[in-house]
């Protein structure tokens, strides 16, 4: 048999559909392939092999009896491990939810379980999604499959990485400040960060509420399409969740004459074979009939303090619950006084996580609050009318996705400002709230380069054409060899 | 301890304020999930769910209709309620509270509260409300002991009540003596009752936190008030504790007390003493919520008839008098049964008369109160007539027999006493008339009086005769047709005549 595991998402639907394989034969090539290259990787940290079976066997069924099958039928999807999963043990990666088995799926895992997408298990992150490679995992780092001496990004690491080294077809990640882009560009897959209130976010467990989306990373722009249709949505549980819509109806029309702003001061920052390849994509789109500018963003060079700023002071507090009162990790409060065993068991944090929550408490304290998370959000509502003004000229903004090439392993880890510096080009789409893809651009030194799009809020179709547009146009390999 | 002598709180610089919260049992569910709102009589963490336990990736559902008591709440004490609200996170750790931080409103960063700027009369005084706001009610921490008592090995944590809707009522320091702090309570609970939104008799449904300094010193706060009614008597305790501390010019400071409620007494509360800070935000996870013009005016237009309009109509179309109708609407319970009584039979004069005169002096608060602080863990709603059998349509009977002249006041006041403790009807009582034994003095008195006016050739020779005195209980026993309580009546006789000397 032919390597089914290294099918897009929507071929292996296609071949189970028309009979050319079962899910079963498909399922057990890509566990074997988890089993052959995960060491290498370490992007899947929890493999659910029974119920990934089971539930090839339930898709087979229901094609043989002729039964209705949802739309994701027989595809395997991993996911990151700071998404609930009911059963199936949910860590964020931390020492503090070692044991930790939500009682719930997420909203959009119970979605992709309805479509009959197969979850084969959880993807690895920097501890509580905080970083920019993976690094600060409780299982270890992730490997970027191009290189693996090389970071695979973060913190959705093991979502990008098991996409890449075809460990599973597709795979959900979160994005805060760049998470599920970073990693896609550092890996050359296609990754999302939806519209804040397109996709519901009951079930991620929060870094900052106000900033992260779920989103989908997959080999081409059409998987990322068809995991958006099962996942974005209202959802009663998610009230930020702002479209009354169930499912989007994204429809692909290339005609239009797109208008293309490329942001002077991202591109200009990066590396140099960054901005060459995002100065070739905008020659690209302007070959392809549509109209490209240079525009220049005036609060870029305060976006980062603003990002870090609001997102340490959410996760100061949202992190205060994890006290194992409850549930965590297996260390039971008795003979202790409870401010003693609260102390004693936060010590359970890993180093960055500790870091974040202590910058996060300072910026909230009372006498620091207007100085700091108050300008934080006034920055954010300035970044957000520059593009509301922007888009109303532009349908896209193009810029890198990352300033920097992927890096080696310790290169950053020491140096908290330099690790930040790297989310540069992400973090507006987070501040703004709108919608941001990363597509493969291209290599530098056999290291990838990923070509950042951002739209104007619940604008995704402009982002679907124009990705789409760019990767019918190129030719860029996603498969890396391991 | 110093004792208090009448007036005694006419002091100098007063200045008390109340934070009263008030669970909102009249809704279904908690303020952020559909767990039961009612959790009294449940087993311990039987009424959780992944988002009042706070479970990681679990986000707040907001309760509207908990908006809506508390912007009715709002209203009712004459507040502004603003365009729109947020909520916001109060940030500190403790073992009752699920995510260790409570969703509230806050106020600093610009108006964000159901509520502001109101104010309500009692009697002739106002007190200004400074602002209203809508929060959730921590979990419940069960000591070894069963009390309150930190020095439990172990302490249980019931999270039952974790997420229970609570409005926050914060008044200024307005009151200068802990009477008119009853007063106002009373009218606090008269309101949230007649809304429907707190049924104030459910244990633990209304509590109170009062601030207090004389002049010259510090304020202390007084926290643990499980009921209204202790909110007096801790006020008074601690005016009496400062005054006799400035007497003797020991410094009053800047502290937390708590209200013993065995003792009778504040104590020094275990709290730390520095200021906690609480690191408010804005909660992410709700949106704004907009309420607007059209939204309070639509709640305006809804509400339940509150007590002062209450009364107005009571005067208005029953012609009862300005303070029996105040006395009825005090109490919600009261004004109920009277209107029931009424239904039955269209004498209001009368059954408001029998109710505030007489059926009163058979109720005692503070029995009830005691009722309601005892019992642990109590389904049961204590009532205003607990103990008493008593029921509308009993008053109601008793007002058609005296309208119809088949008993007199005085009859009736006996016919009361007796169906209160059976839960008869007047009627059937009248029915066995025989057996209804006379014991009120008065009445005896009444029948004595007329039989000394008749015999008094008897009574004249009683200082020589031993023997008049029963034969005037004779003649006072033929009098009542033998009803008379004889050893009450020769009582009665005998110091008559010793009076006579």
């Amino acid at each position: 048999m032919s390597k089914l595991y290294k099918l897009s998402a929507k071929e292996v639907n296609t071949g189970i559909r028309s009979g050319e394989f079962t899910a079963e034969e498909y399922i057990i090539q890509i566990l074997e392939r988890i089993d052959k290259v995960n060491p290498k990787v370490n992007a899947v940290i929890c493999i659910d092999r029974k119920g990934a079976l089971e539930k090839a066997r339930l898709v087979d069924r229901k094609i043989r009896e002729d039964e209705k099958i949802g739309p994701l039928a027989g595809i395997a999807i991993g996911i990151k491990d700071n998404i609930c999963t009911s059963g199936l043990k949910t860590t964020c990666a931390s020492k503090m939810l070692e044991e930790y088995v939500p009682p719930y799926d997420a909203t959009v895992v119970r979605r992709l379980k309805d479509d009959d997408a197969i979850i084969i298990g959880k993807l690895n992150l920097d501890e509580f999604a905080m970083g920019s490679s993976t690094e600060f995992s409780s299982f270890g780092p992730t490997s970027n499959p191009w290189n693996t001496d090389y970071v695979a990004g973060g913190s959705s690491g093991g979502s990008a990485a098991s996409v890449a080294a075809s460990e599973c077809s597709v795979s959900l990640g979160s994005d805060t400040g760049g998470s599920i882009r970073c990693p896609a560009s550092f890996c050359s897959v296609v990754g999302l960060k939806p519209t804040y209130g397109l996709v519901s976010r009951f079930g991620l467990i929060p870094y900052a509420n106000s900033l992260e989306q779920i989103g989908p990373i997959g080999k081409t722009v059409s998987d990322v399409v068809m995991i958006m249709k099962t996942i974005a949505g209202a959802d009663d549980n998610d009230q930020t969740v702002q479209v009354t819509y169930r499912t989007p109806d994204y429809t692909f029309s290339s005609n239009e004459k797109m208008r293309i702003g490329l942001v002077r001061e991202l591109t200009e920052g990066a590396e140099p074979e960054i901005s060459k390849r995002i100065y070739s994509a905008m020659d690209l789109f302007t070959n392809l009939d549509c109209k490209c500018e240079e525009i220049s963003m005036n609060y870029v060079e305060y976006a980062l303090a603003s990002y870090y700023t609001i997102a340490m002071a959410e996760a100061s507090s949202n992190l205060s619950r994890y006290d194992n009162i409850r549930y965590g990790f297996n260390f039971a409060p008795e003979g202790y006084e409870w401010n003693a065993y609260f102390a004693k068991v936060r010590s359970n944090f890993g180093d960055e996580v500790k870091r974040r929550i202590i910058v996060g408490t300072y910026v909230l304290s009372s006498a620091y609050y207007g100085k700091y998370y108050l300008k934080a959000q006034k920055i954010r509502t300035m970044l957000k009318q520059e593009l509301r003004s922007l888009f109303k000229k532009y349908d896209i903004l193009i810029a890198p996705t990352m300033p920097i090439l992927p890096f080696k392993f310790g290169e950053k880890i020491d140096d908290p400002i330099k690790m930040f510096m790297v989310d540069i080009d992400t973090v507006i789409a987070n501040l703004a709230g709108v919608p941001a893809i990363t597509v493969p651009a291209g290599f530098s030194n056999d290291l990838p380069i990923g070509l950042q799009i951002m739209a104007s809020e619940f604008q995704e179709q402009k982002l679907f054409n124009a990705a789409l547009l760019f990767e019918s146009n190129t030719n860029i390999n996603r498969s890396p060899e391991l | 301890m110093v004792l208090m002598k009448q007036g005694d709180n006419e002091y100098p610089g007063i200045k008390i304020g109340l934070e009263i919260h008030c669970q909102l049992t009249g809704l279904q569910s908690k303020l952020f999930c559909s767990c039961f709102c009612n959790y009294h009589g449940l087993e311990p963490n039987g009424n959780i769910c992944p988002i009042c336990c706070g479970l990681p990736g679990t986000l707040p559902l907001l309760n509207k209709t908990a908006v809506e008591s508390a912007c009715m709440v709002s209203l009712a004490l004459n507040c502004k309620i603003p365009d729109n609200i947020t909520f916001y996170r109060k940030n500190y750790f403790y073992p009752d509270l699920p995510k260790n931080f409570q969703l509230t409103q806050y106020n600093a960063y610009g108006i964000t509260s159901i509520g502001v700027g109101g104010s309500l009369k009692y009697g002739e005084k106002t007190s200004r409300i400074r602002r209203i706001q809508l929060e959730e009610d921590p979990g419940r921490l069960v000591y070894e002991s069963g009390g309150v008592d930190f020095s439990s090995s172990y302490t249980l944590i019931d999270y039952n009540r974790a997420g229970i809707s609570l409005v926050e009522i914060v008044t200024e320091p307005d009151f200068t003596d802990p009477k008119d702090v009853r007063v106002f309570l009373n009218k606090i609970t008269s309101i949230i009752e007649h809304l429907g939104v707190c049924n104030t008799k459910r244990q633990g449904s209304v509590r109170c936190d009062a601030n207090i300094s004389i002049q010259g010193g510090k304020r202390v706060e007084i926290k643990n008030v499980g009921s209204f009614k202790e909110v007096e008597k801790a006020l008074n305790y601690e005016i009496a504790r400062q005054k006799t501390m400035s007497m003797h010019d020991i410094k009053v400071l800047a502290e937390t007390r708590d209200w013993d409620d065995a003792r009778k007494v504040t104590k020094q509360s275990r709290a730390k003493e520095e200021e906690q800070d609480y690191r408010y935000f804005p909660e992410p996870d709700i949106p704004t919520i907009l309420l607007g013009e059209e939204y309070v005016s639509s709640i305006r237009k809804n509400m339940p008839e509150l007590p002062y309009e209450r009364k107005n109509r009571f005067i208005a179309n029953y012609e009862l008098s300005d303070h029996i109708a105040q006395v009825l609407i005090d109490n919600k319970e009261l004004a109920d049964f009277f209107e029931s009584a009424v239904k039955i039979y269209s004498s209001p004069k009368e059954i408001a008369n029998w109710i505030v005169t007489e059926l009163l002096r058979y109720t005692d608060d503070d029995i009830t109160e005691a009722k309601i602080t005892s019992s642990s863990i109590s389904n049961q709603s204590s009532s205003l007539f607990a103990g008493l059998k008593i029921d509308p349509k009993q008053i109601a009977e008793l007002a058609i027999l005296i309208d119809r002249n088949t008993i007199n006041r005085n009859t009736a006041k006996i016919i009361l006493t007796q169906i209160i403790k059976t839960g008869e009807m007047p009627s059937q009582v009248l029915a066995r008339t025989d057996v209804l034994k006379i014991e009120d003095k008065i009445i005896i008195s009444e029948a004595v009086e007329s039989v000394f006016n008749a015999e008094k050739s008897a009574i004249r020779d009683a200082k020589n005769n031993p023997n008049v005195a029963n034969f005037l209980l004779g003649k006072v026993m033929k009098l009542t047709k033998g009803r008379a309580d004889p050893k009450i009546t020769l009582n009665l006789i005998k110091t008559k005549l010793d009076g006579l000397d």
